[in-house]
């Protein structure tokens, strides 16, 4: 049991250790009259330090919306997206800062998120990755963790998702697939066991395209049990709301 | 009630939705693809530099550049360790660890693994008989997946010469808990306030709390389990 904090332990170095190992960082040229650079990451800091036209600079990272810029004097500081595009490479073409948005949302492969909702009345989280072959379909990979009243589970599934119209910013969409469900039945009830079963569903469901590599989404399924008795059963599964990204 | 209202409302949305979708599909496969980027595109169809005279200066000399990646440090791994007060079952220790994402210095989304043991009951000292819980199921481990709001950013200042940037922020969200042999769906609520002594290294302090059902002792009752941890963790 004392395992996973020196797991940790030893992750958190590992990440130090790759922290510290930086390249060199990038040099582009100011092109606007000037640009500001704040104490911090964020909109309230105060701006401590101006650099002018014509000056090269370093960027040093990136956080969200944010960049450390460091001067030729040893002045770091961060500026914000908004300023960074109207600087230029040193060769003098415009910096590309290479990041999703509205244009690239159609030529996106990887998507992953999270989701929450309801299992034929069990609470449900979920979380999903998918690759799109085109711009319409795309092969989607969920795991469900489905906590209930008198049962636990697991669900594994493989599935394909065609969205209809892919470049509208919300977009309906098409699902199919199959996969395994584990039932655990919880400890408090007599005579249970567990059961592993194949599932097999069909559904809809809502993309909206929200900002930068964001996206919303709301699913419906209906899942068919294929049980071991003489029924298979049917289990409405409905996921509200359902956070994605997309890379 | 409520939750069938929600299904037709969701249904209905689908349909309308999905129903002109439908007609667009035919239509789809003719239309002309977008460009992908429109930087891409006039780097390869025009000498791109000569068309921008303006902005550059010809003086310049034209240098072979080697283009290295921008460093993005959205990611914070870290690890925590705390107190855990678990309703009943006295407090204890709590180890963690926790892995974030920044979507914008507003908000990130955080996921948190964490694990605790619990303590006996007052009942199980007191009246010397049988114990409520086997020694295995006194395991206590959540995860948990929340958002959060940096709601007050600012800095701390130690000293004259000192100013490290901070943040107060609340999170939300939702999560499993492993207690007494069960999953149980978990809701969590909290604060937190994160120091940055350097920009890839953060102080946290946090105080959750952890509510979900329980039938233990034969009736159901819902439990709020308090935590409170001191963290550290990297960006990345």
């Amino acid at each position: 049991m004392s395992r996973p904090p020196s797991l940790v332990i030893l992750l958190v170095l590992l990440f130090t250790a790759s922290a510290q190992a930086d390249d060199e960082p990038r040099k582009i040229l100011i092109a606007d009259p000037f640009i500001e650079l704040h104490t911090g990451p964020g909109r309230g800091y105060p701006i401590f330090h101006v650099v002018e036209r014509g000056r090269e600079v370093y960027i040093v990272k990136r956080r969200t919306d944010w960049f450390q810029i460091r001067t030729d004097r040893g002045v770091e500081g961060w500026a914000p997206r908004e300023q960074m595009i109207a600087t230029l490479e040193p060769t003098g073409e415009p910096l590309d800062l290479q990041e999703p948005a509205r244009e690239n949302y159609m030529s996106r492969r990887w998507q992953g998120g999270v989701m929450a909702g309801d299992f034929g009345g069990a609470s449900l989280i979920s979380a999903f990755g998918g690759y799109a072959f085109s711009d319409n379909l795309s092969i989607e990979l969920t795991v469900n963790h489905i906590l209930g009243e008198f049962s636990n589970g697991y669900s594994a599934t493989l599935g394909l998702m065609h969205v209809f119209v892919p470049e509208w910013r919300i977009s309906p969409y098409f699902t199919l697939g199959t996969g395994v469900i584990y039932t655990e039945p919880k400890s408090t009830l007599v005579q249970a066991e567990d059961r592993d079963d194949q599932i097999g569903y069909v559904g809809g469901g809502l993309q909206f395209y929200l900002t930068r590599r964001f996206m919303l989404r709301s699913e419906y399924r209906n899942n068919v049990i294929f049980t071991s008795r003489d029924d298979n059963e049917e289990v409405d599964e409905w996921k509200y709301l359902g956070f994605a990204f997309f890379f | 009630m409520e939750v069938s209202r929600i299904r037709v409302l969701f249904l209905i949305v689908l349909c309308s939705a999905t129903l002109p979708g439908c007609a667009w599909i035919g239509r789809g496969g003719d239309l002309p693809p977008e460009p992908v980027a429109p930087a891409a595109q006039t780097d390869e169809g025009l000498g791109a530099p000569e068309t921008e005279g303006p902005i550059i200066n010809p003086q310049v000399e034209r240098r072979e550049i080697k283009r290295t990646r921008i460093d993005t440090e959205d990611f914070e791994i870290g690890a925590y360790v705390g107190i855990l007060s678990i309703e009943d079952f006295e407090s204890n220790a709590v180890y963690g660890a926790r892995l974030a994402y920044h979507l914008t210095e507003d908000f990130f989304l955080e996921g948190t693994l964490g694990q605790s043991r619990a303590g006996r009951t007052s009942y199980e000292n007191l009246s010397g008989s049988a114990d409520l819980l086997e020694d295995d199921d006194r395991d206590y481990t959540y995860y948990a997946l929340s958002m959060g709001w940096n709601a007050l950013p600012g800095e701390i200042f130690i000293g004259k010469n000192r100013a490290y940037n901070s943040a107060f922020y609340l999170v939300a969200g939702i999560g499993s808990t492993r207690f007494a042999g069960d999953d149980r769906f978990t809701v969590n609520g909290g604060f937190g306030f994160r120091v940055l002594p350097s920009d890839w290294l953060a102080v946290h302090f946090d105080v959750r709390d952890h509510v979900f059902d329980i039938d233990l002792l034969g009736k159901k009752k819902i439990v709020n389990n308090l935590e409170a941890h001191l963290g550290l963790s990297i960006f990345f």
